[in-house]
């Protein structure tokens, strides 16, 4: 089971409203290479993945948890006091039809999440190497977003978020190599 | 939704206090994973997961638990459900 910590994994501070960038966050909440993706895809591989490598992608998926919490946290913050004229001019007049200032499980071209984002294949260096590309994606798509934001806050938060996904990375390249070993292993007789 | 009265700025210093150690146990956690013989590491995990217990036990001294179901004490009246939450400070 989980527990919640009524805390953030990492600080969240915000400049001021800007319902723009929040538009382009929400491809971290709902898009393909987003946060629910990669807690999503980690914690279900693991329950055909290897005991060797379970615990990595047990701990892995439930760090994504915490930084969906983070994403959500920056949307929230960036849209909360926008009124719909500005939500309009930001190019979320169709999002505010639907959900007000909820937040929804899309991307920021406004495509609902879908399980098709994951997969789950039951060969787990298959598996391991999605993980693997999935935390560059993820890298790619921070890096993109503070090349394109102007909030020194949003910035320092999206810089540690980028970072953990190079380490998770590291982390899933090293799994592979356990996994290699142990069959490498047992093909000497 | 809704907005509490602003906390403190020891609110904010504390919880940044526990958010350092915690990341270290988090990232020594992934670690670990992959270097379950590191004897050092594992010594230094130990060492900041107690860390990290003390700064809770004051941080909920002055601000509320935590965690939930039973992972932190309650005060009268249940003070688990108080605002803030996470996302509104």
């Amino acid at each position: 089971m989980w527990y919640y910590e009524k805390k953030l994994q990492y600080p969240v501070k915000v400049s001021q409203c800007n319902p723009m960038l929040a538009k382009y966050l929400i491809e971290q909440y709902g898009g393909a290479d987003g946060e629910l993706s990669a807690a999503l895809r980690y914690l279900n591989q693991r329950y055909t993945i290897p005991d060797k490598v379970v615990g990595l992608l047990n701990d892995i998926g439930t760090e994504e948890f915490a930084h969906l919490e983070m994403i959500a946290t920056m949307i929230y913050k960036l849209t909360k006091d926008a009124t719909p004229e500005q939500l309009k001019a930001a190019g979320l007049g169709a999002h505010f039809v639907n959900h007000d200032h909820a937040l929804y499980y899309h991307n920021a071209a406004g495509s609902p999440w879908t399980a098709t984002y994951i997969q789950a294949k039951g060969d787990p260096i298959a598996d391991l190497y999605e993980d693997v590309a999935a935390e560059e994606k993820a890298r790619a798509t921070y890096q993109w977003i503070i090349d394109i934001s102007d909030d020194p806050y949003i910035n320092d938060s999206l810089k540690f978020l980028r970072e953990r996904e190079i380490v998770h990375s590291q982390r899933f390249k090293e799994a592979i190599e356990i996994l290699k070993e142990e069959r490498d292993r047992q093909k000497i007789f | 939704m809704n907005s509490s009265a602003p906390m403190p700025e020891s609110y904010y210093r504390l919880l940044e206090k526990i958010q350092a150690v915690d990341f270290v146990l988090v990232d020594l956690t992934l670690y670990l994973d992959t270097h379950p013989n590191d004897f050092e590491t594992i010594k230094q995990f130990n060492q900041l997961a107690y860390e990290s217990k003390q700064l809770k036990a004051s941080f909920e001294e002055q601000f509320g638990p935590l965690l939930q179901y039973g992972g932190s004490f309650s005060q009268y009246p249940w003070d688990w459900k108080q605002a803030p939450w996470p996302w509104q400070v």
